[in-house]
């Protein structure tokens, strides 16, 4: 029976003009727009130089800050007022000015002043924009200091020298980190949306009560709906894996089979929830609705780009809800850091947790309609 | 032979009530109508006699099985053919067939026989999609699918609102070739004239069964004076006569209106009084009644 179902069910997927192109688009989309434009690094900061000394060592200051590849010198003042003016119309991020007599302040005291002020409208670029800044200085600084300690004037200082080593991501390259989240919200989107949105539509355009008063039961009727859209999620997962390896070189430390077993029971759970909205709407319109309204919050508060330990104590409660957050710390966790079954039991155990409680649920209020 | 067998069932939505303490039965390769308006309860008895809906209270029995304890044998015995078009859009004319033939583990061929004379109309557009058919089309290929597993029962709710005259007519010439078959059917419709080719017919109101008869006995039961009238000015004959005392009741049926009166007023006199309020060419003529006029009485007996 439910050969003929699945039969149906593919035909109408393959006949949709809209469904197919979209289930290839979504994929490709994701994973080759997304991890570069979801991006939270700081680059192309745009700076003005207020350049009041016109040194050598003003020059070579300038030019060391512009080499350092997150700053685009775009604009250069020959006052204070006249830079303010360039970030008040939005020209110039961030103004960096340098004393008069810089050189010889350099030179003669052994130390000299820079300033500086940074458009604060975005926080985030503002502070960073001036931390990078200030880290350009003090390598600056230092170098100096490494050219004059030869010269007998001065005594050498001593200096902390600190050496980050970033494990994991060691070139801390923002893609690594995003692609595997991004497959999530992917999977999200075909095996939660997608079924609940078929099964509404079938009650909207009626054909429902057509089934319903055939000999297939419920169960096959909701399989039928479901097995098409683990297929297609799968095939959709695939080709992200696919894709991540051969654009970004990114290939999951951790096996394939930890990857596809947590995927499979998370396709559980999206689907479960998927069938729960579906339940409880009428139309289209209210399961596209409800769907949002979740999956929003679901995205927001999953640590898809925020990191969820910066959350207030309150908001990382209700993130212990969130299914999405669960299968997102294991998919960084096993493309990253290659970690195996025995270290995301707990993530397993939650996930469990959802899928029974969603697909329960689905059950229960499924009968309690008809 | 009883088909279908109902033992007051009581229905309510919030503070509606839907179907209020329904009885009847329909016998073996009838054809049986439910005759009502809009929003009477008609849906809702054709839902709970498909196992589509529960009702509060009472039991019936289709073919001889509960509706309630035997609802999945129910299942395989009957065709429904909803009010609203139901079949995939998305699939073709053929595919939308022999879907509906394999759900019910049989195949078009084995049934072709039953459905032949409906199918073949449609079947030159076999290859185009249930979605792009006229309205009458569509009719015919839910039937067509609804008879597919060679029901011994069909439930066809309300199958010829929205369809053309001649598709109308067309419509029930094939369930008169169905009852040949034996194959009973209960039928709705809120069309008055689609009652008289019914063998029986219950009049609804609000959920509440009027009367069960042949359509011949309603008429024949009717009891008032009926007259037609006519003048130049529809409209306001129309308040001039409810507004008249001699005349019980009075109802715009097409180009006449139909009042039944007071048994000592005379033509005459009514046409005089007509006269007297200005119109012209006034015709008065005496009336047969026909299943509305019935109707039009029972309802305004129940609301009294």
């Amino acid at each position: 029976m439910i050969k003929f179902l699945l039969e149906k069910e593919f035909k109408q997927i393959l006949r949709n003009s809209f469904l197919p192109r979209m289930i290839i688009a979504m994929p490709l989309m994701m994973m080759l727009v997304f991890p570069w434009a979801a991006n939270q690094e700081i680059k192309n900061l745009r700076l003005s130089i207020v350049d009041n000394d016109h040194s050598t060592y003003s020059e070579r200051l300038i030019q060391k800050v512009t080499a350092s590849g997150y700053f685009n010198l775009t604009d250069v003042s020959a006052s204070n007022n006249e830079a303010l003016q360039s970030i008040e119309s939005d020209k110039a991020d961030i103004i960096l000015e340098i004393q008069a007599d810089f050189e010889r302040h350099l030179i003669t005291e052994g130390s000299a002043n820079v300033m500086i002020s940074a458009n604060s409208v975005n926080g985030m670029k503002g502070g960073l924009g001036a931390s990078y800044l200030s880290i350009i200085l003090q390598d600056y600084t230092s170098e100096i200091r490494d050219e004059w300690k030869q010269a007998p004037v001065m005594a050498t200082l001593p200096i902390i020298n600190i050496v980050p080593q970033n494990r994991f991501n060691p070139y801390l390259d923002y893609k690594v980190f995003m692609a595997p989240a991004i497959m999530v919200t992917l999977l999200t989107m075909l095996c939660g949306f997608l079924p609940a949105l078929n099964i509404v539509g079938e009650k909207e355009i009626g054909t429902i009560e057509q089934m319903n008063v055939t000999p297939v039961n419920k169960l096959t009727f909701i399989l039928a709906k479901l097995i098409p859209y683990w297929i297609v999620g799968l095939l959709a997962l695939t080709l992200c894996i696919t894709l991540a390896a051969t654009i970004y070189g990114l290939i999951p430390a951790g096996r394939l089979t930890t990857l596809y077993l947590f995927a499979s029971l998370y396709i559980l759970v999206v689907s479960g929830f998927g069938l729960v909205v579906s339940n409880y709407s009428n139309t289209m319109q209210q399961a596209m609705f409800v769907m949002f309204f979740f999956i929003m919050i679901f995205i927001l508060m999953s640590g898809l780009f925020t990191p969820i330990s910066s959350m207030p104590q309150w908001a990382q409660d209700i993130t212990a809800f969130n299914p999405l957050k669960y299968f997102i710390q294991v998919m960084r966790m096993v493309y990253l850091k290659g970690s195996g079954i025995t270290d995301l039991t707990m993530q397993m155990i939650a996930l469990c947790c959802f899928a029974l409680f969603f697909n329960g649920w689905a059950v229960l209020s499924y009968r309690k309609s008809s | 032979m009883v088909a279908i067998s109902v033992q007051n069932i009581n229905k309510k939505y919030g503070d509606i009530q839907a179907l209020n303490n329904i009885s009847f039965e329909v016998r073996q390769g009838e054809i049986y109508g439910i005759i009502g308006p809009d929003g009477a309860g008609k849906t809702s008895l054709f839902r709970i006699l498909t196992t589509l809906l529960l009702a509060e209270s009472g039991t019936a029995k289709v073919d001889g099985l509960d509706i309630v304890k035997d609802y999945k044998q129910i299942r395989n015995r009957i065709g429904y053919m909803p009010g609203k078009f139901s079949l995939y859009q998305d699939l073709t004319v053929e595919e939308n067939l022999e879907f509906f033939a394999t759900v019910f583990n049989t195949t078009i061929k084995e049934n072709y026989d039953l459905i032949k004379d409906i199918y073949s109309q449609i079947e030159p557009f076999k290859d185009r999609r249930a979605g792009k058919l006229s309205g009458g089309m569509k009719q015919k290929l839910a039937l067509s699918c609804a008879l597919i597993h060679k029901p011994t029962v069909l439930f066809l709710d309300e199958p010829t609102t929205g369809v053309d005259p001649v598709s109308r007519k067309e419509f029930w010439e094939m369930l008169r070739n169905l009852k040949e078959q034996n194959i009973t059917i209960l039928v709705s419709t809120p069309y008055m004239d689609e009652a008289m080719l019914c063998d029986r017919i219950a009049l609804i109101q609000e959920g509440t069964f009027l009367q069960v008869d042949t359509p011949d006995n309603i008429i024949e039961r009717f009891t008032e004076i009926l007259w037609a009238v006519k003048s130049a000015e529809m409209f306001r004959l129309l308040n001039d006569l409810r507004q008249y005392d001699p005349i019980k009741t009075c109802f715009t049926f097409g180009e006449v209106h139909h009042i039944t009166v007071k048994e000592d007023l005379k033509m005459e006199k009514l046409e005089n009084y007509l006269k007297e309020k200005g119109h012209v060419d006034i015709e008065i003529y005496p009336m047969k009644p026909n299943i509305e006029d019935c109707y039009m009485q029972l309802a305004q007996k129940v609301a009294i």
